[in-house]
């Protein structure tokens, strides 16, 4: 018995490692094809492990492009639009979740419903109404139309839920204000939903490629996603150099990840619980 | 008043002034857009200071007769069709064998979700080399394994829409994985010693336990595999740019084209609408679906 479950271990291990290497060879591809020079990327036959590392692609794309700006326009918009979006949502999920008033549930509705509108239904005529307001080619009317996700709100709300009634009902007796009780208990305890809100919110915002490609035309509005595009376009042959752009692309959410990779695994658990 | 008029009107004040500050954001920046949309669906207007003409359900008319809407609603399918039964299988599988308690299984966990959060543009930049027909390592590889003329991948009419189905699965899989292995954990071990006692071997457990316990995520996955490829852009953007000719045109670069390129607001709108309209089917199929077919225990 003893033995058959060892080698049921080791079965399962090989099919694992096996999994996990197809499953991370492009990523690997990608950091070795940004070490080579651009005419040996696909020389054959196909070194795996380059025979010398030409770490100077990392320093001549920086010259290539104004990436150092995309860089800041990413970093600008990623934080406004986090902060804006986590400071709104925990306050709107506090007042559905916590406060009776009238309106609240119809309220509530509507915000879910939309959730279940996908953006590309209704981005021409958000496109439109920004064009109005002379929002488009800015970056604030990207933070203010990315900023205010329904799903924010209720991801936060379904946390607040959680929140014991009776815990608000003693503060409120001890002279607690609404806002008292919401700044003092339920923000301190709704800490763990707040971190899964900034980094999926993070992502996204840093990821996000068909936003910006809408709303962005002057060149030093863009993000680094439209960034490498653009390299992708002007130096098409120049393989490593793409490759080592996208590794930098890729580098500041793959950090986030592997310090808050439990947030990850935490907010898509809960929402597919949910469903 | 009475005072128990004055404390709910009081509540309500306490209440809105939570809700106010996100509530003006959202009604302006989305709500509003998404009201929009049907509104201007039913228009013609190139968003110049031109004014905006009602036409009825003029654009839907054209929609119908348009050959590269209908060709970008058959890829659309073609593309969902293949990525969802494929993902759901694939991570399903993935997630029974993550759940297994060994040494070192979460860094296995986080290998198969790292593509999720890696971006599509960065991404796409190298799966095209890899799938680069003449040198790339994909058909390097097909060669030396025997096959004499490997496909044409991103830059083949015939196999693009596969090559992009290829890394869509790649790419997601990681994710739903996640949604079954919180699902499974929902499992109570009792069952398969019940089972095991009765003689059921690995297979056995898999075939009439562990399915049917997860129909419900399964429900829930395929409802949400089956939007997010309805609305599949970037991806297919950056790989192909709905290419060669239209092989992988698909509804959202039809309402992209139509809207951006092409100025014809109304027009994308309605085509915004159609994919409206498909996304409530399926959400209206899946609450149906949930009440007759779902396997509660």
């Amino acid at each position: 018995m003893h033995i058959r479950n060892n080698a049921k271990r080791i079965i399962l291990y090989v099919v694992l490692i096996a999994l996990a290497l197809i499953m991370l060879v492009p990523f690997y591809w990608m950091l070795i094809s940004s070490l080579k020079l651009n005419k040996d990327v696909f020389s054959l036959p196909m070194k795996w492990i380059p025979d010398s590392f030409h770490f100077e692609n990392y320093k001549v794309i920086w010259g290539k492009l104004p990436l150092i700006m995309f860089f800041k326009n990413t970093s600008k918009l990623t934080l406004f639009t986090t902060v804006i979006q986590l400071f709104t949502s925990c306050f709107a999920a506090y007042g559905f979740a916590k406060v009776k008033f009238r309106g609240r549930n119809l309220l509530f509705i509507l915000y879910v419903t939309t959730i279940a509108v996908p953006w590309q239904v209704y981005m021409v005529p958000q496109f439109v109404l920004m064009s109005k307001l002379h929002l488009t080619n800015s970056h604030l009317g990207l933070i203010l139309m990315q900023a205010f996700s329904a799903f924010g709100v209720f991801l936060m709300r379904q946390f607040y839920i959680s929140i014991p009634d009776e815990l608000c009902e003693a503060a409120r007796i001890d002279g607690l204000s609404e806002y008292g009780i919401f700044g003092r208990i339920v923000l301190p305890l709704g800490k763990p939903a707040m971190a899964t809100l900034v980094i999926f919110t993070f992502v996204n915002v840093w990821n996000d490629f068909m936003g910006p490609l809408i709303f962005l035309n002057s060149t030093e509005l863009k993000t680094i996603q439209l960034g490498i595009r653009m390299f992708i376009s002007q130096f098409g042959a120049e393989y490593a150099w793409i490759m080592a752009a996208s590794v930098c692309a890729l580098v500041p959410v793959v950090l986030l990840f592997l310090f808050f990779q439990r947030f990850f695994v935490e907010g898509i658990a809960a929402s597919g619980i949910k469903g | 008043m009475t005072s128990k008029q004055k404390r709910r009107l009081k509540n309500d004040a306490i209440g809105y002034s939570f809700i106010l500050p996100n509530l003006i954001g959202y009604s302006i920046f989305i709500l509003i857009p998404v009201l929009f949309s049907f509104i201007l669906s039913l228009a013609e207007w190139d968003g110049s200071s031109n004014p905006i003409v009602f036409v009825g359900l003029e654009n839907f008319r054209h929609l119908m007769d348009d050959s590269t809407f209908k060709i970008s609603l058959v890829n659309t399918m073609k593309y969902a069709v293949f990525t969802v039964p494929i993902t759901i299988v694939a991570s399903m599988l993935l997630a029974v064998l993550l759940n297994s308690k060994v040494k070192g299984i979460a860094w296995f966990r986080t290998a198969f979700f790292f593509p999720y959060i890696a971006s599509i543009v960065a991404v796409g930049a190298v799966w095209n080399m890899l799938f680069q027909p003449d040198y790339g390592p994909i058909n390097t590889f097909l060669k030396m394994i025997g096959i004499q003329n490997p496909p044409g991948w991103v830059i083949s009419t015939d196999w693009a829409m596969v090559a992009v189905i290829i890394v869509s699965i790649w790419k997601y899989m990681g994710y739903y994985m996640i949604v079954y292995l919180a699902a499974l954990q929902g499992i109570s071990g009792s069952l398969y010693e019940a089972a095991g006692i009765d003689g059921a071997n690995g297979w056995q457990k898999l075939r009439y336990i562990t399915v049917p316990m997860l129909t419900p995520t399964t429900f829930f996955v395929m409802v949400m595999l089956t939007i997010q490829c309805f609305k599949v852009f970037d991806l297919i953007y950056v790989m192909t740019g709905g290419g060669p000719g239209r092989a992988t045109n698909v509804l959202v670069n039809f309402i992209y084209n139509a809207a951006f390129v092409q100025f014809k607001f109304g027009y994308a709108s309605a085509a915004a609408i159609v994919l409206f309209l498909i996304v409530l089917v399926v959400t209206l199929v899946q609450f149906r679906g949930e009440k007759k077919f779902v396997n509660y225990m």
